[in-house]
């Protein structure tokens, strides 16, 4: 019996391996060893950070309107670890961790929230699609991807990362559609967060899984504990080895909890409690690696301590590179739109600069 | 040489290119097994295969996100949206991602992509099979939108679409699908981009139209001979990036001006063409521009549908009006 069996959605079990607690449930691997877990702790810790540093630039008016991860660093971290280089992702637009994980630079991460273009840039080699603010709509875009590839006889895979509420959407169901029938080497990874801006998971779908959709288009879904690092990475493991292989896709649904706002620009005081979060702060993924690594000795007060300063000043020189890029000159926002400008825009940029004189 | 109508043209143009460039992949639906709707296809799988001419699944959404996706990786995709009105669940990716991307990305990431899709009243069609959206689509930054008005034309212009590094939208004017045949070279040529055709010259009035709509300005043209009225006629040829300066240099020329679209009055293309007249040639006009265009309402059933669709003797009635100044 293989993981997608054991943990066929329709059996109700969600695919866990690290507990709340720290312990391990019985008699299953780890995907990792100790070093590697230590180095990815360490990851997750830093995106945290970083991205609490978002929500602070965009308060002090150096970041745009800003999608935090809080909460969701396992899934993206876990997954990341996973892929590639060759390999696609295509994020929606609460991407700090997978962002990182491909290997693009903070300062560029950045970039684009401080709201010029040259952040979505992705350096040559590194296939990381810009972010998709309309919910879904990269979802079959991932789909394309992978049947490109496919047909090309490239053995990469192409992932999309998206929440609970784009699995409403039409663009998620025609892209699990075609990738069923054509059998596309592309990983959905949905992070069921709970919420979509206000509107909780129960609203999105009367289906008891999210992971459970797959099932109607004809491949694997798997619901694993989104917040558990070893979980995550076993069950991507096994659905990257399986595309790779021309197994076809897979659905993960990775549980998970959005600690913070939708943005910056939401106030969840709005429409959730204290008593609703409580439950779910004991399930961090951090705080459960925590307990993982110093029941093992590899964590102390010391060493979050060090971890701690050493990505704040890595964050702090991050910022300070970002804001030393200088805007785009006006040209740039007609010269980047075509191959070759057309008649029509270069007669509006030379409007343009008639005003700026 | 053979003569052909616009479907076995574009056929052609589609065999052609796809034998010279190995990175093409029709998509669609009924593009494959069946050949198309309309035969526009027809052949194409047999010659070149399940992987390069792919009947999809019915989702039109999917279709174009899909080729998207493909666009970026390297392959050129041809996707079929079989008729104009099935076209706007891919607004969504049209606007928001096709149009954008290469600006978003700075250039890494592109779309190279074409969008074929029969558009068009005139041929007694069931509902939704009959409009018209190009005034819609040449309002979406990061796209290019092209019509064609005969078969030689069609071929032409569909290579330099597929040719071109960005998104094309190609809009194949149904109702003249068959109802033209004339010589279509086989081998290699274009029509550029962005260049409107001269289709015959005249002094009295500059008439623009584009599509099936060309030939009904060259059936007012035969009647208005007799009145010793002598038309230009400009086939725009390329929605967007349109030709402004062919428009301009015939204004200046004529001074008197008629733009003939089939799509809806209000926001329709002639009145982007009139704002440009306004802008680069008032001084030269004698008479306001008419402008001769279906009707802000959805094209009728095909009890009525003639009321709707501009016909010559509506074109005619313009040109005498702007005469009449």
């Amino acid at each position: 019996m293989g993981l997608m069996e054991d943990y066929h959605p329709l059996k109700g079990k969600m695919f866990q391996i690290l507990k709340p607690d720290g312990t391990l449930q019985p008699g299953l691997k780890l995907p990792i060893d100790d070093k590697e877990t230590l180095a990815l702790y360490q990851k997750m810790a830093f995106i945290r950070l970083a991205d609490q540093r978002g929500l602070l630039l965009q308060r002090q008016g150096r970041f745009g309107t800003y999608a935090p991860i809080w909460g969701q660093e396992a899934c993206q971290v876990g997954s990341g670890y996973v892929l590639q280089k060759g390999d696609w992702v295509f994020p929606a637009f609460r991407e700090i961790g997978i962002t990182l994980m491909m290997g693009i630079a903070l300062k560029n991460f950045m970039l684009y929230w401080m709201g010029n273009e040259i952040g979505s840039r992705a350096p040559e080699g590194v296939n990381m699609m810009p972010v998709s603010i309309p919910v879904g709509t990269h979802i079959p875009q991932a789909v394309g991807t992978a049947w490109a590839a496919k047909l090309k006889g490239d053995k990469i895979v192409t992932a999309a990362y998206f929440g609970d509420g784009a699995t409403s959407k039409g663009d998620f169901h025609e892209a699990l559609n075609f990738a069923g029938v054509f059998k596309t080497p592309t990983i959905f990874f949905c992070q069921n967060n709970q919420f979509a801006i206000s509107v909780p998971r129960s609203r999105q779908t009367a289906s008891a899984t999210i992971a459970q959709k797959a099932i109607a288009y004809g491949f694997d879904g798997i619901q694993v504990d989104g917040n558990d690092l070893f979980a995550v990475i076993t069950a991507t493991k096994e659905a990257v080895d399986k595309a790779r292989s021309g197994g076809g896709p897979t659905l993960i649904e990775g549980v998970t909890f959005r600690f913070g706002p939708h943005t910056t620009a939401d106030d969840p005081t709005k429409y959730r409690t204290e008593k609703e979060i409580d439950p779910w702060k004991p399930l961090d993924p951090l705080v459960r690696l925590r307990f993982y690594l110093k029941g093992r000795g590899l964590w102390s007060e010391e060493f979050e301590q060090r971890i701690t300063e050493e990505a704040q000043k890595e964050i702090d020189q991050a910022v300070k590179d970002a804001e030393a890029v200088p805007s785009p000159t006006p040209d740039e926002i007609f010269t980047s739109v075509f191959a070759v400008m057309t008649p029509q825009l270069k007669e509006q940029w030379e409007y343009l600069k008639s005003t700026l004189a | 040489m053979a003569k052909l109508n616009m479907v076995e043209a574009i056929n052609l143009g589609l065999r052609e290119e796809m034998e010279r460039d190995d990175r093409i992949v029709i998509l669609g639906e009924d593009v494959g097994r069946e050949g198309g709707v309309f035969r526009v296809t027809d052949g194409l799988q047999q010659k070149f295969g399940e992987d390069r001419v792919v009947d999809t699944p019915l989702e039109e959404l999917g279709i174009v996100g899909v080729a998207f996706g493909m666009a970026v990786y390297g392959i050129r995709p041809i996707a079929e949206i079989q008729f104009e009105g099935f076209l706007y669940p891919c607004l969504d990716q049209i606007n928001n991602h096709i149009g954008r991307i290469r600006t978003r990305s700075r250039g890494r990431f592109t779309c190279p992509l074409v969008i074929r899709v029969p558009y068009g009243g005139g041929i007694h069609a069931p509902e939704h099979h009959s409009d018209s959206p190009e005034a819609i689509l040449a309002h979406i930054p990061g796209i290019k939108v092209v019509i064609p008005s005969t078969p030689y034309e069609a071929k032409g212009l569909l290579l330099s679409s597929i040719r071109d590094p960005d998104p094309v939208i190609f809009m194949e004017p149904k109702r003249i699908y068959r109802a033209i045949r004339e010589e279509v070279p086989e081998g290699d040529y274009t029509i550029p981009l962005g260049k409107a055709r001269l289709v015959q010259e005249g002094k009295d009035v500059t008439v623009v139209a584009w599509g099936a709509m060309v030939r009904e300005v060259l059936n007012a043209t035969e009647q208005l001979k007799g009145d010793k009225i002598d038309l230009e006629v400009i086939d725009l040829r390329t929605i967007s990036p349109m030709d402004v300066e062919t428009i301009i240099t015939s204004i200046r020329k004529t001074g008197r001006g008629v733009i003939v679209h089939e799509a809806p009055r209000t926001c329709g293309l002639a009145a982007e063409i009139i704002a440009q007249i306004n802008e680069k040639a008032l001084l030269s006009l004698q008479a306001p521009v008419e402008r001769v265009t279906g009707f802000d309402i959805p094209v009728p059933l095909m009890k009525t549908e003639h009321y709707y669709l501009p016909n010559p003797k509506r074109i005619v009635m313009a040109v005498k009006k702007v005469m009449s100044f």
